[in-house]
């Protein structure tokens, strides 16, 4: 016998048709899933009764896994094969995670993503957190009794292609099918049912495990637009259980601890932040392996002193976030706590005194996320019609362009579009005859290439051979609502077309963008002086060809003395092309322009004598015809 | 002629309507269509119909239409557990057989 939820008014699915969807939050330390029943998000349980599945997987020797509370005892027995945290590894090569050293996998360099080698064989980062999201669809299948038409997935708003691709990838293995990948800040942000209520800018702090994430949005009309983000991908709750490690370790004068004693140390450490947010003092309690014995109490003001740092770092990246959206925090109407670190009062406090208002912390905030990408999910499979329809609006977290001649950046799309998106512009051949384009796309905030990073190259051939300049190159930048970039490039005479969707051979960490956008703000000077010298040096470079060619074509035109002169002046601008100094290159451009002055007015003579000559020949010709 | 709620499945609909926000009750119904000739309806209420039956069960006010009513009259909507699912359940004495999975029927 079907169990039925209630359905909107006039909203009954007929029999077979109520579409089965998931909302999922694949997280750093915890994944959740949830779906919509009778009209309200809730979270899917294991049969425990738990909502969380532990982001780890523990493979055996057979091949066969181990996901979740189980897979997590197993990470100290057997850490090697254990993947804990497999989200900071998707889409990453191994130079882009932090602390690689520290970790105790086997890494294996691969194209593209790191790989792990495991007892199992080698497993990439999309293969393991398939494992999760195949945990995930079990339980939903189960629980909701049929298959699943289709889940949407959250990633972190700084989440980039390769890291979205990746996502995406592992849900196609884990035979899922993905509606959407919604950012994990709008996710909560539609848990809290922000749509139906007051317009206006909402700020969510998201506080995981291993990750910091902060996020502007602004509400008009029930429409979701992400101002600005911002985060650290290196700062979580995580970080609050060390420093209570390193405070016992320090409190009772240990020296280093084995591992096993160290992992239960931590635990206890958890254990003891976790007793905290309810209680004024923690008891740490262990026997070490040596028979030593820690009993030592933490006392709420004392954890607030020890992690202030921390707390306070969190605040760096909201007041950029702020900067980005041009906002001051008090026009910031609401504040949406996201992630279960947020349960500590130093938080709470912490961010209701930057903002100088309560946080809302009335929704569980391990689940916020998820019951956010369930309603949505709900919505896009189709059981809701009509007057809910929202749309969603995110942004591109770093501007994306293309390389142009000079090696300097020419942006398509600026930084924070919202996106879904699409700009186009048109560039030109640089030299006679071209008929190729090498598209190299880039994403970053710099003026020079070298300093952006570098996300695919592709060529347009095939175009018709004319006179530089002539040309006119339309391409086109596509941001989908993913998050995931395609470019097209097409010669407007011709039509020739050629394109490529981005995925990326590895992406960029939080850090990275962090850092490459502080770079583009301290360099923006040097980088406007860099690209004038640039533009200078390319000028002088298509300077130099032109009159080599025309040497080479009319020789006859100059006497020695001359010839010598302009090769003397070209000389002078290599020299000077090859320096930094853009007055010198400009100096020298207008030297070489005044040596050929006589030299280009020869030639003109020349061409309209052939051009004169040439109708007299013709007259002649077709005279003698007549 | 009347249709009840379990008290567990009365305990999910106030629930339910409580945390929606709006509603005055729940509408049950069958319509033509499915595997089996007949689909059940079950559905929020915001606005009562003019030819709508109301009962009262259980504290919560249940609507049918009279077309549906003989398909219905004298069962008991109940809430369940099965596993990991749960939801409601149509107890329905007039029902002689259904589809495999139940969610339509025939009398």
């Amino acid at each position: 016998m079907a169990l039925f939820q209630i359905a909107e008014p006039g909203e009954s699915a007929a029999p077979h048709e109520h579409k089965l969807a998931v909302g999922i939050d694949l997280g750093t330390t915890n994944s959740l899933v949830a779906t919509v029943r009778s009209g309200i998000a809730v979270c899917l349980n294991d049969e425990q009764g738990r909502s969380l599945l532990p982001s780890v997987v523990h493979y055996h020797a057979d091949g066969s896994t181990v996901v979740g509370y189980d897979a997590r005892k197993d990470q100290a027995v057997d850490p090697k094969n254990t993947i804990v945290s497999v989200k900071r590894f998707m889409g990453r090569g191994k130079h882009d995670i932090a602390h690689v050293e520290a970790m105790p996998y086997d890494f294996v360099e691969a194209p593209g993503m790191v790989r792990l080698k495991t007892q199992a064989g080698i497993k990439s980062p999309v293969e393991i957190s398939a494992e999760i999201l195949k945990t995930l669809k079990a339980r939903a299948e189960v629980a909701l009794g049929g298959e699943l038409v289709g889940a949407v997935i959250t990633v972190p708003a700084y989440f980039d292609d390769a890291q979205r691709q990746a996502t995406k990838d592992a849900a196609k293995l884990a035979g899922l099918n993905v509606l959407r990948l919604l950012n994990e800040p709008t996710a909560a942000a539609i848990a809290y049912g922000l749509d139906n209520g007051a317009e206006g800018v909402y700020a969510v702090y998201d506080l995981g495990g291993g990750t910091f994430d902060i996020s502007i949005l602004k509400l008009t009309k029930g429409v979701f637009e992400v101002l600005s983000t911002g985060g650290d991908s290196a700062l979580g709750g995580d970080d609050f259980d060390h420093r209570i490690y390193c405070w016992v370790i320090e409190q009772a004068r240990l020296s280093p601890l084995p591992a096993e004693d160290a992992r239960r140390l931590m635990m206890r450490c958890r254990e003891a932040k976790e007793y905290l947010t309810k209680n004024a003092e923690a008891p740490i309690l262990l026997r070490l392996a040596s028979g030593e014995i820690i009993d030592i109490r933490l006392d709420a003001a004392t954890f607030a002193e020890i992690t202030q740092t921390l707390v306070s770092k969190t605040l760096q990246p909201v007041k950029k976030a702020l900067r980005d959206a041009g906002l001051r925090a008090d026009e910031i109407k609401g504040v949406v706590m996201v992630g279960g670190a947020t349960r500590m009062p130093q938080i709470q406090k912490a961010v209701g005194d930057f903002f100088r208002q309560e946080p809302l912390t009335n929704l569980d905030p391990d689940k916020v996320v998820a019951l956010g990408a369930a309603t949505q999910a709900n919505l896009l499979a189709g059981n809701k019609t009509g007057k809910d329809d929202w749309l969603l609006l995110d942004v591109i977290p770093l501007s994306l362009g293309l390389e142009t001649m000079g090696g300097l950046t020419e942006k398509v799309i600026p930084r924070n579009s919202t996106i879904p998106t699409a700009r186009a512009q048109e560039f030109t051949t640089f030299k006679d005859g071209q008929t190729a384009m090498a598209i190299h796309v880039v994403q970053g905030e710099r003026e020079m290439i070298a300093d952006c990073r570098s996300l695919a190259r592709f060529e347009l051939r095939g175009i018709p051979p004319m006179v530089a300049g002539a040309a006119r190159i339309r391409v086109t930048f596509q941001v989908d609502a993913d998050g995931l970039l395609s470019v097209t490039a097409r010669e407007q005479t011709t039509g020739v077309e050629s394109s490529i969707t981005v995925k990326p051979s590895y992406g960029l960490s939080d850090d990275e963008i962090a850092g490459m956008l502080k770079d583009s703000l301290a360099h923006a000077k040097d980088d406007a002086m860099a690209r004038a010298l640039r533009e200078a040096q390319v000028e002088a470079e298509r300077m130099i060809e032109a009159t080599e060619a025309a040497l080479a074509e009319d020789p006859h035109l100059l006497n020695a003395a001359e010839t010598a002169k302009i090769r003397n002046a070209i000389a002078k601008l290599q020299e000077a092309a090859a320096g930094d100094n853009r007055r010198i290159i400009n100096i020298a451009m207008d030297d070489l322009g005044f040596e050929t002055q006589e030299f280009a007015h020869r030639r003109m003579d020349q061409s309209i004598k052939k051009v004169l000559s040439g109708r007299k020949v013709e007259e002649i010709g077709t005279g003698e015809k007549e | 002629m009347a249709i009840t709620l379990s008290d567990k499945a009365a305990k999910h609909v106030a629930n339910f309507l409580q945390k929606r926000g709006k509603g005055i009750g729940l509408r049950l119904g069958v319509r033509t269509s499915g595997c089996s000739g007949m689909a059940y309806k079950l559905e929020f209420v915001d606005e009562s119909a003019a030819e709508d039956l109301v009962f009262e069960s259980n504290g919560v006010k249940v609507f049918v239409d009279p077309h549906s009513l003989p398909y219905l009259d004298g069962m008991e909507l109940d809430f369940a557990r099965e596993g990991l699912n749960e939801g409601f359940k149509f107890n329905n004495p007039n029902v002689k057989d259904q589809c495999g999975c139940g969610e339509s029927f025939n009398v």
